[in-house]
């Protein structure tokens, strides 16, 4: 029978496992739409209702922008937490693993999936930033290198995302995953200047991750130089996206033990 | 592949959390043949499908599959198998064309012959209409059909069925048992577990029956019946106390109790002294028993008999 024997190459098996992931978001316009809208309604919430409340030397509208950029990519990582979740639930991940497809390709291609989305609700948010008014003052070297930092976080959450789905057994509680990680968006410098945080938060809000990124980008953004915060940045993005890859394959193996 | 064995297992033992699922199983399957393992919810029927299919790991014990290890060559398993779990192993949210062109894909043909062979296998399997739409409006007997096509892309050799038919009306059942015995005669080796002692005598060539986590028997299915009883006796009741003493009195050989019809049934060989000691023994008084009858046995008394349970 050697005729009827197969092997896929495992170049091959990442992007049908992309792919699918894409059709799958597709197919779910509410939680796309989700995705896709709440930051920038958040967006609006915090330039025009909280905007005007906070004093910061600067333009809010400039201010804002890095840290909804991170709310873009925590609640594009609850829909990978819930997916992740879905397919362990059900049946499809027996017949995936049948055909010999590694766990890893399953998860990578949620965590494609997730990027692509997150291009997509970043250039909305920007969109919608520069329509009221947002003016990046830099040049195209900063605004690639911007985009670079945000994209490596967008994969470290994406991946955490997936660890975390993998961890539940309910994808309503994957998708618990957001405002857990919200927390840390809110606890930053990504909406009001840490000085202004009550003082045993400040501590917290200096050493955790969404601020060095809010920073970073923000520094990138306006023509800054990112300095420290740059390093720091991808140090906890690198560091998170590599906990986050080895956990998922450990918590896979468990699952499917 | 003639009659070498395809499924070679020995002494598979596993449990879950501390409770002992399997415990110990042997199996044999010959190459090209049906083999059904039979036995009710919770016997381990899952689990020893999963061993075999590389999904689940053992314990303790060893088995081969199409002449490969199933833990240190699963690869090599793997690319010779198919597995149809008991939940539809499919994507709701994609078309039947999507799903078995990416199983093809997976199982590693180029994106035209991919195309192509979800073709033939909707057109094999009734579904040419339905592919274009997404699973989630499948009826549940299309979808285990679409299941059922999306593990055979790869042309396995051996293909496991888990309880394909549990929940499906008579028709779809039909349609899959027709499937089945034409895989069979093609040459694969079909491994399926039932609780429906009919689906193993329609269609498997040997039947094992588990019952927690033990193999409590082996052979074809005339074998099994000739094992246990060629006969059963059923013995009709008056009123509900005298069913309930009757039923006392028998005991664990009961083989059939039907507490509506008051009747409770017995394994025999039909011999008149055979029947004439068991009425004796269930009713000494001769006041228990209204009327008896002698009928041939099924699988399910052979089923009931072997694994000790009792019907209702």
């Amino acid at each position: 029978m050697s005729e009827t024997l197969t092997t896929t190459r495992p170049t091959m098996t990442l992007p049908i496992m992309t792919g699918r992931s894409l059709r799958l978001s597709l197919r779910s316009p509410d939680a796309l739409l989700t995705a896709l809208l709440l930051p920038v309604m958040l967006m609006v919430v915090f330039v025009y209702l909280f905007g005007g409340a906070v004093a910061i030397g600067t333009s809010y509208k400039n201010y804002v922008l890095p840290g909804v950029l991170l709310l873009c990519a925590v609640t594009g990582a609850s829909t990978t937490a819930v997916t992740v979740c879905q397919d362990m639930a059900s049946g499809i991940i027996d017949r995936l693993r049948s055909l010999d497809v590694p766990g890893t390709a399953v998860l990578a291609g949620h965590v494609a999936a997730s990027l692509v989305r997150n291009v997509a609700s970043t250039a909305l948010v920007v969109a919608v930033a520069v329509g009221i008014g947002f003016r990046p003052h830099s040049d195209p070297a900063r605004l690639a290198a911007a985009l670079g930092v945000l994209l490596l976080f967008v994969a470290a959450v994406a991946w955490l995302a997936a660890a975390f789905g993998l961890a539940v057994s309910a994808p309503e509680a994957a998708n618990g995953a957001m405002f857990f990680l919200m927390f840390f968006c809110y606890t930053s410098s990504a909406f009001v200047p840490v000085r202004t945080l009550p003082w045993w938060l400040r501590g917290f809000a200096r050493h955790q991750p969404a601020t060095p990124v809010t920073e970073t980008l923000r520094a990138l953004l306006t023509g800054q130089p990112a300095g420290p915060h740059l390093i720091a940045a991808l140090a906890w993005s690198g560091g998170i996206l590599a906990v986050s890859v080895l956990l998922s394959m450990l918590l896979f193996a468990r699952r499917t033990a | 592949m003639g009659n070498d064995l395809v499924i070679e297992a020995d002494g598979l033992v596993k449990s879950y959390a501390g409770v002992r699922v399997l415990s110990g199983i042997d199996l044999r399957v010959a190459g090209g043949s049906v083999f059904a393992l039979l036995g009710p919810n919770g016997a381990g029927k899952t689990t020893t499908v999963r061993i075999l299919a590389t999904l689940s790991r053992a314990d303790r014990g060893r088995a081969r599959v199409a002449g490969f290890d199933v833990v240190r060559d699963r690869h090599a398993v793997r690319r010779r198998i198919s597995l149809t779990g008991q939940f539809a192993a499919l994507d709701a949210a994609q078309t039947g064309q999507e799903n078995l062109r990416m199983t093809a894909r997976l199982a590693g043909l180029p994106r035209h012959a991919a195309r192509r062979r979800a073709a033939e296998l909707l057109e094999q399997f009734g579904l040419t209409e339905a592919g274009p739409r997404r699973v989630v409006t499948y009826s549940g007997g299309m979808r285990r059909r679409l299941d059922l096509a999306a593990s055979l892309v790869g042309h396995p050799s051996v293909i496991f069925l888990d309880e394909p038919t549990t929940g499906l009306d008579p028709q779809s059942r039909m349609a899959t048992w027709r499937a089945v015995a034409d895989l069979a005669t093609r040459g694969v080796t079909v491994f399926l577990t039932t609780q429906y002692l009919e689906e193993a005598d329609r269609l498997a060539d040997r039947i094992a029956v588990l019952n927690r986590g033990r193999m409590v028997a082996e052979g074809t299915a005339a074998e099994l019946k000739r094992r246990v009883a060629a006969q059963r006796l059923d013995l009709t009741c008056p009123t509900h106390a005298a069913f309930d003493q009757v039923s006392r009195r028998v005991g664990g050989r009961a083989v059939h109790l039907d507490p509506a019809g008051l009747t409770v049934g017995v394994s025999t060989d039909g011999s008149a002294a055979q029947v004439r000691a068991l009425l004796e023994e269930a009713d000494p008084g001769r006041d228990l028993i209204a009327s008896f009858a002698v009928r041939g046995a099924t699988l399910d008394d052979v089923f009931l008999a072997l694994t000790g349970g009792s019907h209702v």
